[in-house]
This record gives structure tokens, sequence and C-alpha cells, in this order.
């Protein structure tokens, strides 16, 4: 039985009321190339005992592979106290809940999530969260495009070291808005936004300058220059960044003479788990005084009228359900659950935990990195500093080399020939904190065995016979 | 009894435009405005130097209830703005016609005022939509 209120007896006297034929009838204005027709190929229904089945073959074809694949989700530690609470039944809920100030507890989470992001930043002002990383970099483009209001050009510079998939998203999600990305190249020797090239822009008109940090090769960028440059140049600066690289690292509030302006990023690595790519959720701070440029949910602390502390959507002028097409987003929602998870995790690790989780990753990349090059013909690409990543070069094909480490249960890192052809055989690995020596080491002597069995070694003995 | 003066010129969309006799006019929005929008806590202006068409949106002002777009009554170039709005928007809800200007354009065809309501012209129109 379909769960919808309505018989069709009800229908028709609605339909009746409007003076409409039928229901197909109200879907008369869109054009009928943009109809999708009939829902093709879905199968018939299963028994719920048959769907269980069907879930627990899917999940086994994941396995358990040990993973040192970074790539913009990282594989971390959460404690178990972390998803125990999120799961409870006070904080359960996907959004910011309908009628938001009859949920102080949620409203208090978020202001306190806020209130961790902008000390984590070193910004001033944060919203209560967007859908994932990618999207967050897009909405810190619109933002500084509306909130720089001296550029008229809506044109931003965007490094080519930026994530490759942020990047496509960005691309999606402004193009029809008229806003250039215009690309940057990276330094081939360092793997930092090349600062020639920079200089190659300097008096032209732009809008913002973003500024990963650190970047998609794991490098971190000169980010006190390329503020200071894009300041210089009338440009805002939109740092993009690894949150729990900021427990260890410069915050972008500090970056340079003045600070970053905007400063947006993946919350993965604060308690969301890997689960196949989601649902994560993005992160976005700012300066006070491009506030009302913030696109979604901002929770306020107030008082009521007996004085008592209270919380409270605020700065609602700047949403879709007020301004309508004049808002500054269509998002009109935040990732609550996800969030709730991340407050809790950073409210249990605290300052000192963060900032040790990031060291001990680190630590452990650095391990992973001087293991992996003593195998003959493995080379780290790029000579920058890094967090917890870096671009290995292979004396073999790297799609053929992660197969063969793939088939040994364990996931060597991410190819980066689709996206970087120019680096050769060039992967980007990663060792967070989990990494045990054992699994570093383990990982080591596999490669050492592909190599071995893939690379053709001339033979070194001259027979005399 | 009207207090809308009436040596302005009115917009529909609530902005009152006053002749500077200069070639210059300055734009507010009016008491009516004001009153409907409720305590003002923000307002964008728009930049010096913009060039505004006559029924541009060229600013926005914010109130506890609501932001509204303002409309350029007249065309031309951005001379001056109210940076006093800035720091203090309650200015437009305590002095609509007068502290609260929201800024002054170089006209660029003056004869667009003659297209404005008058006041009697603009409180028959208020008067309709009561």
């Amino acid at each position: 039985m379909p769960f919808i209120p309505h018989t069709a007896e009800d229908v028709q006297a609605m339909l009746s009321a409007i003076g409409v034929a039928d229901l197909e009838a109200l879907f008369d204005e869109i054009p009928k190339g943009l109809r999708c027709g009939e829902l093709e190929g879905i199968p018939p229904g299963l028994s719920e005992m048959e769907v269980g089945r069907v879930m627990q073959a899917r999940a086994w074809e994941d396995g358990q592979p040990l993973c040192f694949i970074g790539a913009g989700a990282y594989d971390h530690h959460i404690p178990a106290v972390v998803w125990e609470l999120a799961g409870r039944g006070e904080f359960y809920t996907a959004y910011t809940p309908y009628q938001a100030e009859a949920s102080q507890g949620t409203l208090q989470l978020l202001y306190e999530f806020q209130s961790m992001m902008t000390a984590l930043t070193a910004m001033e002002v944060s919203n209560a969260s967007l859908y994932d990383g990618a999207s967050a970099l897009a909405e810190a483009v619109l933002m500084a495009v509306r909130g720089n209001r001296k550029s008229k050009s809506k044109r931003v510079l965007m490094p080519r070291s930026v994530h490759p998939a942020y990047r496509r998203v960005v691309h999606t999600i402004v193009r029809n808005q008229g806003i250039e990305l215009v690309e940057l190249a990276f330094d081939s020797a360092s793997g930092q936004t090349d600062l020639d090239a920079l200089a190659d822009h300097a008096g032209e008109d732009h809008a913002a300058l973003v500024i990963p940090q650190p970047n998609f090769f794991g490098v971190l960028e000169p980010v006190d220059e390329l503020t200071d440059w894009a300041h210089a140049n009338g440009m805002l600066a939109i740092a993009l960044v690894n949150p729990l690289a900021m427990a260890l690292l410069q915050p972008p509030g500090e970056w340079g003479g003045a600070g970053a302006d905007i400063c947006c990023g993946e919350g993965q690595p604060l308690g969301a788990p890997l689960a196949s790519g989601g649902p994560y959720f993005g992160f976005l701070c700012a300066t006070a005084k491009l506030v009302r440029q913030m696109p979604g949910r901002i929770i306020g602390r107030t008082v009521d009228l007996d004085g008592k502390t209270g919380y409270t959507l605020t700065l609602q002028a700047r949403e879709q359900h007020i301004r309508r097409s004049k808002a500054t987003s269509n998002i009109c929602t935040n990732q609550v659950l996800m969030v709730t998870a991340a407050t809790i995790h950073m409210a249990l690790l605290g300052a000192e935990g963060l900032e040790r989780a990031a060291l001990a990753c680190h630590a452990n990349a650095r391990r992973l990195t001087q293991a992996l090059c003593e195998l003959p013909g493995v080379e780290p690409v790029f000579s920058g500093p890094v967090f917890h990543e870096r671009v290995l070069r292979l004396p073999l094909a790297a799609g053929a080399a992660l197969k063969s480490l793939a088939a040994h249960n364990l996931l060597g890192g991410f190819d980066l020939g689709r996206d970087y052809p120019e680096l050769g055989d060039a992967i980007l690995v990663c060792a967070t904190e989990r990494r045990s020596e054992a699994e570093i080491e383990a990982y080591r002597s596999k490669l050492e065995r592909v190599i071995q069995a893939q690379v053709q070694t001339p033979c070194q003995l001259k027979p005399d016979w | 009894m009207s207090d809308t003066p009436t040596d302005l010129r009115y917009a529909k969309s609530h902005e009152w435009v006053r002749d500077e006799g200069d070639g210059t006019a300055t734009v507010g929005i009016t008491g009516h405005a004001q009153e409907m929008l409720g305590d003002l806590v923000f307002v964008e202006l728009p930049e010096v130097g913009d060039q505004l068409k006559a029924g541009d949106d060229c600013a926005v002002v914010e109130s506890v209830k609501a932001a509204s777009d303002v409309y350029s009554p007249v065309s031309g170039e951005v001379v001056a703005v109210n940076e006093a709005l800035e720091e203090a928007p309650e200015i437009i809800n305590e002095d609509a016609f007068g502290e609260g200007w929201l800024f002054k354009v170089r006209l660029a065809d003056p004869a667009e005022l003659d297209g404005l309501l008058d006041a009697p012209g603009y409180d028959a129109m208020l008067a309709e939509e009561a």
C-alpha cells in the first residue's frame, strides 16, 4: 500500500477545483525534450531477507584493505564515543531542524561547532557547515565574487594544484553565473604554486586567489606570500585547508599581513568515516566584514526576555526564504549529523589531541615515503615540504603497480596519471596516524616484490660459455 | 495629514530623489518604506563611480524582518554615498528624508525627474495600496 493519503477522488476534486483535466497537464510547461519519460530497468521488489543477502554480498566485496590513499578523504581513528553520542535520538537528524529555535540543544551544538572552527582557522565567523569540501570551495568563489566590490571581472585564480575533483565541481557550479576560473601552473620542482606564473597576473582584475594548504600533492604552499600578493593586487584570499593540518600549521586568519578573507574545506578528517565516499561535510569561515555574503545557516547566541542564554538562526536575511533569487546561496540547511560527530570529535581530542593526531600523520607519512624511496626507481616528485601526503614516481606503470598491490588487499595510493599526465608514473600516497610501522613495512615489501616482478632488469651475469 | 516632503520626487518602489540643482540628485528611501521594513540593521550601498540606470537595483536595506533591494529612480554616476549608514543604519529609521539619504548621483538625464511622482501623487499611491 502506498503511503500517500490522497484517494483518486481527492486528486480528482483538487484537479477540478483548479480547472485542470489530469495530473499530466500540470507538467505542460516543461518542454518535452527535458522530460525523462518512463523509468526502465528497475527490477521487481525484494523481500527484507533477500535485500539483506544482497547487501551482505556487496559489503564483502569491500573487504578490509590496508589504506594508503588520501587524495581528499582520510582514514583517521574515530573514538567509539563519537558516533555512540552522535547516534543518540536527540541528535539524530540530517538537517537544521524545522522550527529551529525549538531545538535549542542542536542549535547550541552548531554554535559550539562554529566557535571551534573559528578557533581552528583563526577566522572571525563560521557558518553551520555545507555539503562537502568541493561545494564549500564553490560557495567561497561565489562569495568572493559578490564580496570583492572593487573587482568587476568575475574571474578567480585557481591553482592547478587544487584537488581536480574540486576544480570540476566549482566549474560546474559557477560557470552559468559567468564566473571564469583562471588556471595557475605549479612549479614542477617544488610542487607549490608557481610564483613566476602568478607574477604574470599582477595588476590584472581578478576577484580572488585560491590558496590550498596543503595542496592536492600534499605540499605546503608559501601562504604568507600568496595572501599578501592577492591583497596587493586587489583580490580576496580564499584558503582551502585540511582542518586537521590547521592544528599544526599557521591558521588562515594569520596568513600574511592581513590574513585570508575566506577559509573553506572538507570536514571529513574530523570524525567522519570514509564510508565509500560520504556523507561528508564542508566548512566555511570568513572575516566579519564578509558575513552578509556567507551562504548557509549561521547560529547566534542571544538572551531571551528573561535574560537567559538562547540560540537562534541569525542573519537570515541572506537566505533563500527571505531574499528569494537574491539570496547568497540556495543552501538553506547544513550537515547537522556529520557536524555533530565533528563537534564531539574535536571536543574529545581538544586542541592538544588534534595537534598530536596531526603530528602522528606527518611522522607516519615521512616514515612511509622514506621506506618506499629505498626501493630502486621510487623517488619523491616534489621537493616542497608536506603534511601527510606525498607524490612518488614509480619505475613501472602506476596503474599496473596499484592493481598488483590491490590484489594483495593493499590500496597503495592515488594514480595521478589521469589528472596530471605530465608527472609520468606518479602516485599520491598518504599515511595517517592509523598506519603502524608493520603496515608501512608491509607496503614496502609488497611494492618491492611488485617492482621486482614487473621491471625487466638486464641480467647482470655475463656467462662465459 | 501627510508628512511627505513636497520638494522631493518619488518612485513607485518607495525611493525619493532631491534635485540639488547642480546636476546632481540625492536618493533615499521614503518614511513609509522605512516604517514597513522596521528597524534597519544593515545597508549595502553602491560604490562611488558606479554607473546606474534608472530602475537598476543598486543598494540593499536589511531590517530585522527582511532585506529589500533599493532601485535607482534616476540614471547617472554615483558621486557620493552616505558612509555614516554603515555604522548606524538606524539613521534611516530616524530621519529617512534627511540624514538617512543613501547616495548622490550626477544626473545623466535630468528629464527623468519629470517622470517621477510628486508628493500628492506618491500619497495617492500609498492611499490606494492601503
